[in-house]
């Protein structure tokens, strides 16, 4: 009951907003032609949905971020770990991987365009570029941080290297990691953004580009409401899947 | 049980012969050597209860550590009954300062790591955890996570931990080094209780000398980095032990003068 309180409180703001704007709009004291009101974004939406044009871009979206995530997030795991057993490889590839992981985004479309043209390559690969390093980043830093009494305890017990790995080393760097998966993949989103705004003729980020284009603001804010829908499903997904995995955590998750 | 003296019944010794022979070691501090142990030689009986005393930083955790089997030592021999010591071994078990829980693991899934690695079936296991936890007044917490337990009781749980393998030789690092002081009288009280009713062999690492008092028949005092042996002092009285027993107050007074503390 008090949690539901909770979520309502934090419907009371928007809410407000949009019955006012509607309002406002509704009795002429505003044109609503740069921000329509929510009716119409809502009639919008509507028929973009019942068209099935809505599903179609938001389907391209996903399948764009989800193939970028896991490119993306299985070379962060793969290199993290690498980087964070080895120090012969963190001496000689973190400083570049650290010195790339400060270029914006954005600064990688023109390069990934004379490269890979415009189809669902490039695309998909700059989602990857930036799922990528809070995965890397998360990882390393986690198997770097393992408490060392922690593997002494299990080397006391004399585990095996592969119990010892699986008993101890997974568990301890398991959160961090899963925090590093959910900031990648909050990162997708972003970067899909940038990817399809770099020419698609499907997505997200082309209906805002349509929307620009032939000034239709209500189709604008709609695609930034489905993008938000959209991530936030995502995370909500991803947070159910790996909850099993840290149960343990419960505590400390709750303040997430 | 007042007469709960040195005279103990003669159960079967389960404690272990521990024989260190001039060990020397030293730290590798950025390509530099830094001894911390000289030439240190110790012995202690099976079911013996030694405590290795000295300034912090002297070496004595470092002692423990070789002791255990977690690194070899430079020079020296460290034999436990008379094997080699070649590496850790669950019959060697270190309790840290540090109760160093698994997380993830509630208290029964970390009392049960030895035994797991052990190929202990699940049944014999669980009346084994139920036991050594039990043993150490956590009965109730089996299910507990460590982020729920107190101080005193994680070091309970890491001694339920160690205690579960039924070790020979418990090598304490200042276990209760991190707790209050009313948890640190319980809990001495409840490591001899241990230690009378287990019969391991155990050498404890601390700097409060009246705890060293309180629980060793003989306490070894180390000097400063390198350590080396100071003074080995028996300590004959009675258990249980008070604070104020004039010849426990006379030998502290003895100990705080060679570590150079006169008051």
């Amino acid at each position: 009951m008090r949690q539901g309180g909770r979520v309502g409180l934090g419907l009371v703001l928007p809410l407000a907003l949009a019955i006012g704007w509607e309002i406002a709009v509704d009795s002429g004291l505003v044109s609503g032609r740069l921000l329509p009101p929510p009716s119409r974004i809502g009639a919008t939406l509507l028929d973009l949905a019942a068209s099935g044009d809505l599903l179609m871009h938001v389907e391209a979206t996903l399948i764009r971020v989800g193939l970028g995530f896991l490119w993306g997030a299985a070379a962060g795991i793969l290199a993290g770990a690498l980087v964070a057993t080895l120090p012969i490889l963190r001496w000689l590839v973190d400083p570049s991987v650290q010195a790339l992981r400060a270029v914006p985004s954005l600064a990688w479309v023109p390069l990934f365009i004379l490269w890979f043209g415009i189809l669902e390559t490039p695309k998909v690969l700059l989602i990857a570029v930036g799922v990528f390093f809070p995965v890397y980043v998360g990882v390393s830093g986690a198997i770097a941080s393992v408490d060392r009494k922690l593997v002494e305890v299990g080397r006391i017990f004399r585990l095996s290297r592969l119990a010892l790995a699986w008993r101890i080393l997974l568990p301890a760097v398991l959160p961090a990691t899963l925090v590093g998966l959910r900031t990648g993949l909050g990162l997708g989103f972003l970067f899909v953004v940038a990817a399809e705004l770099m020419g698609a003729s499907e997505g997200l980020g082309y209906l805002l580009v349509d929307g620009q284009q032939f000034s239709k603001p209500d189709q604008i804010v709609a695609a930034i409401i489905t993008f938000a829908l959209a991530g936030k499903l995502a995370d909500m997904v991803l947070v159910t899947l790996t909850r099993p995995l840290t149960r343990w955590q419960d505590t400390a998750r709750e303040s997430l | 049980m007042v007469a709960a003296t040195r005279e103990r019944p003669a159960v079967q010794a389960v404690g272990a012969r521990l024989s260190v022979e001039a060990v020397s070691h030293a730290f590798d501090i950025r390509g530099t050597p830094l001894p911390v142990l000289d030439r240190v030689s110790l012995a202690v009986e099976p079911g013996g209860f030694v405590a290795l005393l000295g300034p912090s930083g002297c070496g004595k955790s470092t002692l423990l550590r070789l002791v255990a089997g977690l690194e070899p030592p430079d020079q020296g021999l460290i034999t436990v009954d008379g094997d080699l010591v070649e590496g850790p071994d669950p019959s060697r078990l270190l309790v840290f300062q540090d109760p160093t829980l698994y997380p993830w693991r509630t208290v029964r899934g970390n009392v049960a790591l030895g035994l797991e690695a052990q190929g202990v079936g699940r049944a014999t296991r669980a009346a084994r955890i139920d036991q050594a936890l039990g043993l150490v007044g956590l009965a109730g917490f089996a299910d507990a996570y460590p982020h729920q337990l107190s101080g005193g009781m994680a070091q309970r749980a890491a001694l339920a931990r160690a205690l579960v393998n039924e070790p020979r030789l418990l090598l304490l690092d200042e276990p209760l080094g991190k707790l209050d002081a009313l948890t640190r009288l319980a809990m001495q009280a409840e490591l001899l209780r241990l230690w009378e009713e287990k019969r391991f062999t155990a050498v404890l690492v601390t700097h409060d000398v009246e705890e060293a008092l309180i629980l060793a028949e003989r306490v070894i005092v180390l000097g400063d980095r390198p350590a080396a042996i100071r003074a080995e002092l028996p300590v004959d009285a009675p258990y249980p032990r008070h604070r104020d027993d004039p010849d426990l107050v006379r030998l502290r007074r003895t100990i705080l003068e060679i570590l150079g503390q006169t008051t």
